[in-house]
């Protein structure tokens, strides 16, 4: 099944480096069946971006609680380029829900906000991957 | 274990005097009891760390009650001070600091105003990782979660107005908590208040900051330098100083349980001393400036019992271990801070209840300085607003309740007693388990304590979205959550990161660059040899280098650490 193989990568750009949330996540999200793949602390966004391509991810799941969410995401999408066409991006952490509007617009796949239960976010980042899947073989 | 009926009349043990009369109608009496008990098969029942909990504890469970003693004695398991609370209230410490020093100047007046006793000190991420405000990598953290300081022009401004000689500040600063100290020194220096009347606390832990937090910089033998260098430089210069506050409180945000937290601090702990006499320091004299730092939970006599032992270990590794003999180096002082991971974005007001439970619990516990959080921290940083009522909370507990009245009054609970040698065990065990993995380095750089962690922090979280862990207003009693819009929530102000670059470069235009140079030259020269960095670094932070130049003189010396990514 297609879905058995979908590959994330968990991230955490920026200089925070609280990461229970991230590691929670990509426990989670292995138990579902995914292959995660997890950066450690303080990555640049053109880190996160190599890692991402080399290893072929079909998400990018950005962990962020210092409030850097905007740009971090911003410079992200920009750095992948056409590539976000192919890669679903999922941000997680301290995100107010009035920035969420401004995230989406940027082309992120889907916020998590404190408190999202993990079963969510696991259906949520399939759901994700399944729709820039279909996208990609529909053109 | 939980006894049962059958176990009673063998608790005494081979070895005891045969029960007399008295205690065989006791030992009858609940033995009947145990046994009306039994008969509704109850589910088991465990502290939040796993320990097993009777339903009831008579005399009989705390067989260790002989090693009790007294408040402000050896092995102080009911307290560090003799009068406790009755002498002196704990100190009243609101973590605190956001956008530039001007700002976070006047929420501190403002915090003092209100009664606080204490100033915690929030840093943003670039001051604690060693980065100037106009750093391309510090551009989006700028202010953001705490306050920036790039150079001594900031910390004087910070503190404009606040007397050093009278009111204490904690920094919670590590890797470079050694210029920190240096900018704290040097604007008491123009105070007026000499170095040996100062108080407070730098954090200076590194160690957790490799397993959780993450603001790492030096791989651990250098910045372990840097940590020894600021002890021995207190040691003699600033005795009422706390150089070091050994914190477990991150490793329970990231997950760990209350015996983890205690356990891994401690082991902690044993390092740094263990440096320091490598350095041929005098543990009667550095024991005395060794602090602690943790987190109080919601499981509230856990969370007592887990102080209660903790003194009672520390003051047995370092009389017993390490040969303390001064009691102010066998002591156990700490500081704690209630919120963090128990906080729930749903129900925020839910969180205000949480805290002031926990505050109950660390006061029942010993404690010498409480950090409560706001209601609103899992959103953002709290509000004038917020920030007030969270030191309301204790004020009640100080001032209304009578709970400081008496020194450790849960001590001598057949519960509490029973629950405090049960984590003591626990406690030691994971110690020696550590020690005979290599100590606290080998395990932090194997990556075992990161992954202990976070896969404690999986399995709770499993537990709640089970409903096996109840959290009211998440998985319990939960309703559609309104629209947070309804809350006023702090917003930071986009302009900060701006200003603070400004600042900073009318500093770097208005001082002396060639005695900065000069400075920093020295400070290079210096970390090749065997020597106390910190007067180099006193010099460096007085002549106006930033906290970016210091770190670049470090970081070319010591090179950075490699993080161990494990899941």
């Amino acid at each position: 099944m297609e879905h058995d193989n979908i590959r994330v990568l968990i991230a955490k750009p920026g200089l925070d480096g609280h990461d229970r949330g991230a590691k929670v996540v990509a426990y989670a999200l292995r138990d579902a069946g995914m292959e995660v793949i997890y950066t450690g602390l303080r990555q640049s966004v053109e880190k996160i971006v190599a890692v991402a391509l080399q290893e072929d991810v079909d998400a990018i799941g950005l962990s962020i609680l210092s409030g850097a969410h905007r740009a971090l995401t911003e410079r992200l999408l920009a750095g992948l380029g056409d590539r976000a066409k192919e890669i679903a991006v999922l941000v997680g952490g301290t995100v107010p829900e009035r920035d969420i509007p401004a995230l989406l617009e940027l082309g992120v796949s889907k916020v998590f906000p404190t408190g999202t239960p993990l079963s969510e976010i696991a259906a949520e980042v399939r759901a994700a991957v399944e729709a820039k899947r279909a996208a990609a073989s529909a053109t | 274990m939980a006894k049962t009926a059958d176990s009673i009349s063998r608790a005494h043990g081979p070895e005891a005097n045969e029960p007399n009369a008295k205690e065989r109608e006791a030992d009858n009496a609940e033995r009947r009891w145990r046994e009306e008990v039994e008969k509704l098969d109850l589910p088991p029942a465990r502290t939040s760390s796993g320990l097993e909990l009777d339903i009831l504890y008579t005399e009989r469970d705390a067989d260790e009650r002989d090693t009790l003693g007294l408040p402000g004695e050896y092995p102080f398991t009911r307290g560090v001070q003799p009068s406790m609370y009755r002498g002196r209230l704990w100190t009243m410490r609101q973590y605190s600091g956001f956008g530039t020093a001007r700002e976070t100047n006047q929420r501190y007046r403002w915090l003092l105003e209100q009664g606080q006793t204490g100033i915690s000190v929030a840093l943003d991420l670039p001051t604690q990782l060693g980065l100037d405000s106009d750093d391309p990598m510090a551009a989006d953290d700028v202010g953001r979660v705490g306050v920036a300081i790039d150079t001594l022009a900031d910390m004087e401004e910070l503190f404009e107005g606040i007397p050093l000689g009278k009111i204490s500040a904690s920094f919670t600063i590590n890797s470079t908590a050694a210029i920190l100290l240096a900018m704290y020194l040097a604007v008491a220096e123009r105070q007026g208040v000499a170095a040996e009347r100062i108080s407070g606390t730098i954090q200076n832990d590194i160690l957790k900051e490799y397993v959780s937090r993450g603001t790492w910089i030096f791989p651990p033998a250098p910045s372990l330098r840097l940590i020894v260098d600021t002890i021995e430089y207190c040691v003699k210069h600033a005795p009422r100083f706390n150089a070091i506050s050994i914190a477990g409180a991150h490793f329970r945000d990231a997950g760990a349980t209350a015996v983890q937290e205690m356990a891994y601090t401690l082991a902690d702990a044993i390092t740094y001393v263990e440096a320091c006499r490598e350095r041929g320091l005098d543990v009667n004299q550095f024991g005395r400036q060794l602090s602690f730092y943790f987190y109080t939970h919601n499981d509230l006599f856990e969370e007592v019992a887990k102080y209660r032992a903790g003194r009672r270990l520390w003051a047995g590794i370092m009389r017993e271990r390490f040969g303390a003999t001064d009691p102010r180096a066998q002591m156990f002082r700490f500081g704690v801070v209630c919120g963090g991971s128990t906080l729930t974005a749903q129900q925020p007001y839910n969180n205000i209840v949480r805290v002031a439970y926990q505050a109950l619990a660390s006061v029942l516990g010993g404690v010498q300085s409480v950090f409560t959080a706001a209601w609103d921290e899992p959103f953002a940083i709290p509000t004038e607003q917020s920030a007030e009522l969270a030191l309301r909370t204790q004020q009640i507990l100080a001032y209304e309740t009578n709970v400081p009245t008496v020194v450790d009054p849960l001590g001598g609970s057949h519960f509490i007693e029973a629950l405090t040698d049960q984590t003591e065990r626990e406690v030691r065990a994971i110690i020696d388990r550590i020690e005979a993995a290599g100590g606290m380095v080998a395990c932090i750089e194997s990556g075992m304590i990161q992954r202990e962690i976070a896969q404690e922090a999986y399995r709770y979280q499993n537990r709640v979205e089970q409903g096996e862990q109840i959290v009211v207003g998440v998985n319990r009693f939960s309703r559609p959550e309104p629209e947070r819009s309804q809350f006023q929530l702090y917003e930071s102000d986009p302009r900060i990161a701006a200003r603070q670059c400004e600042k900073l470069a009318q500093v770097r235009r208005e001082r002396d660059g060639a005695r900065v140079k000069h400075a920093l030259e020295a400070l290079g020269r210096a970390t090749k040899d065997d020597v106390n960095l910190m007067p180099f670094i006193l010099d460096a932070v007085k002549s106006y280098a930033s906290i970016g130049e210091i770190c670049a003189i470090l970081r070319a010396e010591f090179g950075t650490f490699k993080e161990p990514v494990v899941l």
